[in-house]
């Protein structure tokens, strides 16, 4: 009854294995900082609080699992409904990355058996912008959970629960619209209390939550592109390129008005001049740039557009760029003052290596045995 | 032997026995630092009679502390053996004669051993009004330094007051008191500072001069080295209290009862030198100086400090040992560097993914070129 | 919508927020508040004692920081999860002259500075650090913690201190001696670094009388006798005098990011001493000015849901109908998935 159907096919293959041994090792050295301490696993330190856990599995991890988020307001508010084969992949990545996104914000917290004190009003601080990140995020993997039920549903046969969930759907795809546009744009406003210590680059204190809210829209919409390419070639279905380019041009606008802003910031501060200092801070940022301006490039030109490797290059450069800038704010260009350094530590590296292999585990898993994606003959 | 001999006289003539004797000569040899063969020269100059060199003790604005000082030695020997040792031949407190008699005998003796005898002051000397506030037999005691001084083969000044004024150039210094170094510009004054300076640092010195014919080692107020160059702070047997922070705050609190630090209340160890720590005070023994019985130390070697610096004010604090026992404002505590092992996992995993693209990459381009008329236009 | 439209409506926003730099809803700095109580700390009269290491130390219980296999007494390098509290030096060059920027050194103590505004408080998302009303201490409390140390982040000064080598690690930091079961200043004691400081150097007293004795030392004159207290700054017996050095002309703490309640003044700039240059302007203001911008009441969020509540309904029922625009219109099913993602 679904225009979704389950890929089928092998789970045990290869590249899973591989996988599985990077779950593994990733695991056990979960279980080492449970045992013995955040200190054991990772190289975080009275100066760099936050290493790659919370930079990458949160920071980076929720933006590049944008995707649900973006294509849904594509579809649901622009009424862009040709887009519709791609949403229910795109949901089922979101919820994987808000998991792990999730997941990792807990067992990096350092006080975790405490982490029930966030639900509780009687503590919340109305100031604090985590407070606003962590509920936020908290609600959004229930709305993931319930915008992807009905896959779940469907391949049980609950057609009366699934009726009944369509009545009410639309309150929760509104909900998953505000949501994430309330904590991504929060994820960039962190940085403000940070003050000095980011790096005048990337410290544009008010506009902080715009260009993390503009950068998590233009990841969501690149891991469209990046997740439909890759399932395109790993599952051999046919290519999506047309409906992926014209993604593309929702992503012109955005990457136009997130350059015009930032760089206007940073003139408008006289800040720009730090570019091009020469230095780590000033070079990465000219990457980071680079990474941007080269998606705008080809994706200005329809030829380029349609061309699906261009598309995916462009779509890969946005991903780099999206999370090279929240590298740069939280951590290459977080300064606590002299003295202070943080590189992560091998496990610690293992450990986030391993989390990503178990989502994409699961996600393999979930569109093998699940109607995900969606059934070829629709075109 | 004749030193055999010369010893076996000592004996008789000190009343003191020839291990006491040894032990003496090897004491002041440690106390500055010398050798045992420089101890038993010592003892060999101490024992030959010829060697007496006469001495000239002159007494100014004092309190004649520093011979009670030297005479009130814990060892019975000491104030023999300098008595001795030197041909005293001229000396306040100490002279039989009195009057015009001693002054003549003091003019006699300076004349016959002009350019041999040493100099002894203590006490300051004021200049004021032509040094009118301090005479002696009718003429004032600048006078009476001068024309001591000019014969000397040596000149001491015992005491703060005679090394740098000490308590009567305290405050106002109405007389416009002097130490002896002030008045006699051109000479080199030997000073033992102390109030009064502990009799070791005074025999210590002149013994050296008798034995090898030479001052100690001095430094640059012409302190001995032996004597001076060390920090009361830096040998204080209190001293591992400060560097663990440990103070008594009021006299006779429980700090101060547990024998803490005495910085808060005022001690000056940590800007006076002085070898207090080590051989004490006024030869007293049994721990006996003021850090030692709980007062904090007066500073009375140092001039700007002794009679100078209130008690209850702060001494500062001038070196700081071990010098890397602090963290430098830039130092943190357990920082990480990259290892090449995570360096490499990084490039590892940013090249994985850019490697994935550019092969996923290659085959779409490719299933585009096979599959173009399938797509959607 | 169209894609025009829409690029109109993101550029629109874009604008609005650029324009919104400044204007948007922004509170001020806090104040102090009327009794807040302070440390002013005076490098010149440190003497490098570590006194105050020492009672910090065995007050809070905290264990001796032990470097290595060479120095087996507390030498902490720096705050950390055992050590609130420590004197840094600050060396140039021969270090000759204390208080002198080159060729000297000075000492620095590094401790939390109970910041007037403090960024920590700010962004604590459970409210386990506060500061209290009375006295202004930025205190602290496990039991809320949920350890994601965002406190470290924001804090200008690292001073929060997770314990990351106890698997039940919490943030430790200075709250003044007076967190429960110490309570000192509550009993009208001092802070221990205050009371056992044999110089004046760490002096306890009210923000208001510390920040006046901080302008009187700077105005004396370089030479002439000068009366420091002991312990309080209200102390009138326990002074000790000494010739006033030659101090740097800023009292830190006075202004930075709204001002703290721990002050410093030197003879050397007080940045040669780890404490970083900011502006008067604090964070936390800024920060929470944007967020209660955008949360206050939740209006602005309640209506956006509204919005979009009605936007999708719209969309998905007009689909469920007959869109001819969507190419699943096609299907049957009306109950279907076009609003199922």
């Amino acid at each position: 009854m679904s225009e979704h159907k389950p890929v089928e096919g092998r789970i045990l293959t290869l590249p899973f294995m591989f996988l599985g041994v990077l779950g593994v090792i990733g695991l056990y050295f979960l279980g080492v900082r449970f045992a013995d301490g955040l200190g054991a696993v990772a190289n975080i330190n009275s100066g760099y609080p936050w290493g790659v856990w919370v930079v990458y599995d949160v920071v980076i991890g929720t933006a590049l699992a944008c995707g649900g988020y973006a294509l849904a307001f594509v579809i649901y508010v622009f009424n862009k409904g040709q887009y519709h084969p791609l949403i229910r992949p795109a949901i089922l990545a979101s919820l994987f990355g808000y998991a792990l996104g999730g997941f990792g914000a807990f067992f990096d917290m350092g006080r975790y058996w405490q982490f029930y004190n966030i639900l509780m009003p009687s503590n919340w601080n109305f100031n604090s912008v985590m407070l606003e990140v962590g509920l936020c995020v908290m609600a959004y993997i229930l709305v993931l959970v319930i915008e992807f039920a009905p896959a779940l549903l469907e391949r049980m046969g609950a057609t009366g629960a699934l009726r009944w969930l369509n009545k009410v759907l639309f309150l929760i795809i509104a909900l998953g619209l505000l949501l994430p546009t309330m904590h991504q744009s929060s994820l960039g406003s962190l940085l403000i209390i940070m003050g000095a210590k980011v790096h005048p680059l990337w410290q544009s204190l008010q506009l902080q939550p715009l260009l993390a809210l503009l950068t998590a829209l233009t990841m969501g919409f690149s891991i469209v592109i990046f997740e439909a390419s890759f399932s395109a070639i790993g599952f051999k279905r046919r290519s999506e390129t047309p409906l992926l380019a014209s993604l593309g041009k929702v992503i012109i606008g955005l990457l136009a008005v997130y350059l015009v802003v930032r760089l206007a910031e940073l003139v408008l501060r006289g800040k720009l001049g730090l570019a091009f200092a020469g230095d780590l801070a000033g070079n990465m940022f000219l990457l980071e740039m680079a990474l941007f301006i080269f998606p705008l490039w080809v994706l200005l030109s329809p030829a380029r557009r349609n061309s699906g490797r261009l598309l995916l290059f462009a779509a890969v450069s946005l991903l780099f760029a999206g999370a090279l800038y929240r590298f740069n704010a939280f951590l290459i260009g977080y300064n606590p003052g002299p003295g202070y350094s943080y590189f992560p530590s091998v496990p610690e590296l293992m450990v986030t290596v391993g989390i990503v292999a178990i989502e994409i585990m699961a996600y393999l898993v979930f569109v093998k045995k699940l109607p995900v994606l969606h059934s070829a003959e629709h075109a | 032997m004749n030193d055999e001999r010369n010893f076996e006289q000592l004996e008789k003539r000190l009343g003191v026995s020839r291990r006491d004797f040894m032990k003496f000569c090897t004491g002041v040899a440690a106390t500055m630092g010398l050798t045992t063969s420089e101890a038993m020269a010592m003892a060999n100059a101490v024992a030959s009679p010829k060697a007496r060199p006469p001495v000239i003790w002159l007494h100014g604005q004092e309190c004649t502390g520093c011979t009670e000082s030297l005479l009130r030695s814990e060892h019975p020997t000491i104030e023999t053996l300098i008595l001795d040792l030197i041909s005293l031949d001229y000396h306040e407190t100490l002279a039989a004669a009195a009057g015009h008699q001693v002054e003549a005998a003091k003019q006699a003796s300076m004349k016959a051993n002009k350019g041999k005898y040493l100099l002894v002051i203590e006490g300051a000397t004021p200049v004021k009004d032509g040094g009118i506030y301090c005479k002696i037999g009718g003429k004032t005691m600048l006078d009476h330094v001068k024309e001591a001084a000019e014969g000397a083969a040596a000149i001491v000044a015992i005491g703060s007051c005679a090394s740098w004024g000490g308590i009567p150039s305290s405050g106002i210094n109405p007389t416009e008191a002097k130490g002896a170094p002030a008045i006699l510009t051109d000479k080199t004054v030997v000073t033992i500072p102390g109030c009064p300076p502990n009799p070791y640092n005074f025999l210590s010195t002149v013994l050296h001069f008798v034995t090898f014919g030479k001052l100690p080692a001095l430094d640059h107020l012409n302190r001995p080295k032996f004597a001076y160059g060390r920090l009361i702070h830096e040998n204080c047997e209190r001293r591992p209290h400060f560097d663990a922070g440990r103070f008594a705050l009021e006299f006779g609190d429980e700090g101060h009862q547990l024998g803490y630090c005495l910085y808060k209340l005022g001690c000056k160890g940590p800007e006076t030198y002085a070898n207090c720590p080590a051989i004490e005070f006024g030869d007293v023994g049994g721990g006996a100086w003021p850090v030692g019985v709980g007062h904090p130390c007066f500073g009375c070697t140092e001039q700007g400090i002794g009679f100078t610096k209130a008690i209850h004010e702060l001494a500062d604090v001038k070196t700081h040992a071990p010098p890397n026992a602090f963290p430098y404002v830039d130092d943190r505590q357990g920082t990480s560097n990259s290892t090449p092992g995570a360096a490499a996992l990084v490039g590892g995993v940013i090249g994985a993914a850019v490697g994935a693209t550019a092969m996923a990459a290659r085959k779409l381009g490719k299933s585009e070129e096979a599959g173009d008329g399938d797509n959607r236009g | 919508m169209k894609r025009r439209d829409f690029l109109k409506a993101t550029a629109g926003g874009a604008t609005a927020a650029l324009c919104g730099i400044g204007t948007a809803e922004a509170r001020e700095n806090k104040e102090p508040l009327e009794n807040a109580i302070g440390i002013l700390y005076d490098a010149t009269l440190c003497v490098g004692c570590k006194a105050c290491v020492r009672a910090c130390k065995e007050i809070n219980g905290l264990p001796p920081s032990i470097m290595g296999e060479d120095v087996q007494y507390d030498a902490a390098r720096d705050v950390s999860g055992d050590t609130y509290n420590v004197i840094k030096v600050y060396k140039n060059g021969t270090s000759e002259q204390k208080d002198r920027e080159v060729d000297g050194f000075s000492f620095a103590k590094k401790s939390c500075m109970h910041c007037v505004d403090p960024a920590c408080v700010s962004a604590c998302p459970v409210t386990a650090l506060d500061k209290n009303p009375q006295t202004g201490i930025v205190q602290y409390n496990p039991d809320t913690c949920i350890g994601c140390r965002n406190c470290m982040v924001a804090c200008p000064y690292n001073i929060p201190q997770y314990e990351y080598n106890d698997p039940r690690g919490q943030i430790q930091k200075c709250q003044f001696c007076n967190q429960a079961g110490v309570e000192r200043i509550s009993q009208g004691l001092l802070p221990g670094c205050a009371e056992v400081c044999p110089t004046g150097a760490t002096l306890f007293g009210t923000r208001r009388e510390l920040l006046e004795e901080a302008k009187r030392r700077l105005a004396a004159k370089p030479g002439e006798a000068y009366t420091y207290a002991r312990g309080r700054a209200s102390d009138g017996l326990h002074t000790h005098d000494k010739e006033a050095p030659e101090y740097r002309q800023h009292v830190y703490g006075e202004r930075e990011l709204g001002g703290t309640q721990v002050m410093h003044i030197a003879g050397v700039p007080l940045q040669k001493l780890g404490l970083p240059e900011l502006p008067e302007r604090s964070y936390a203001s800024i920060a929470e000015g944007v967020q209660h911008t955008l949360y206050k009441g939740m209006i602005a969020p309640a209506i956006a849901l509204a919005g979009l509540a009605f936007v999708v309904k719209r969309n998905t029922s007009k689909a469920d109908q007959d869109d001819p625009q969507s190419k699943n219109s096609r299907r049957p099913e009306p109950n279907n998935d076009r609003g199922e993602p």
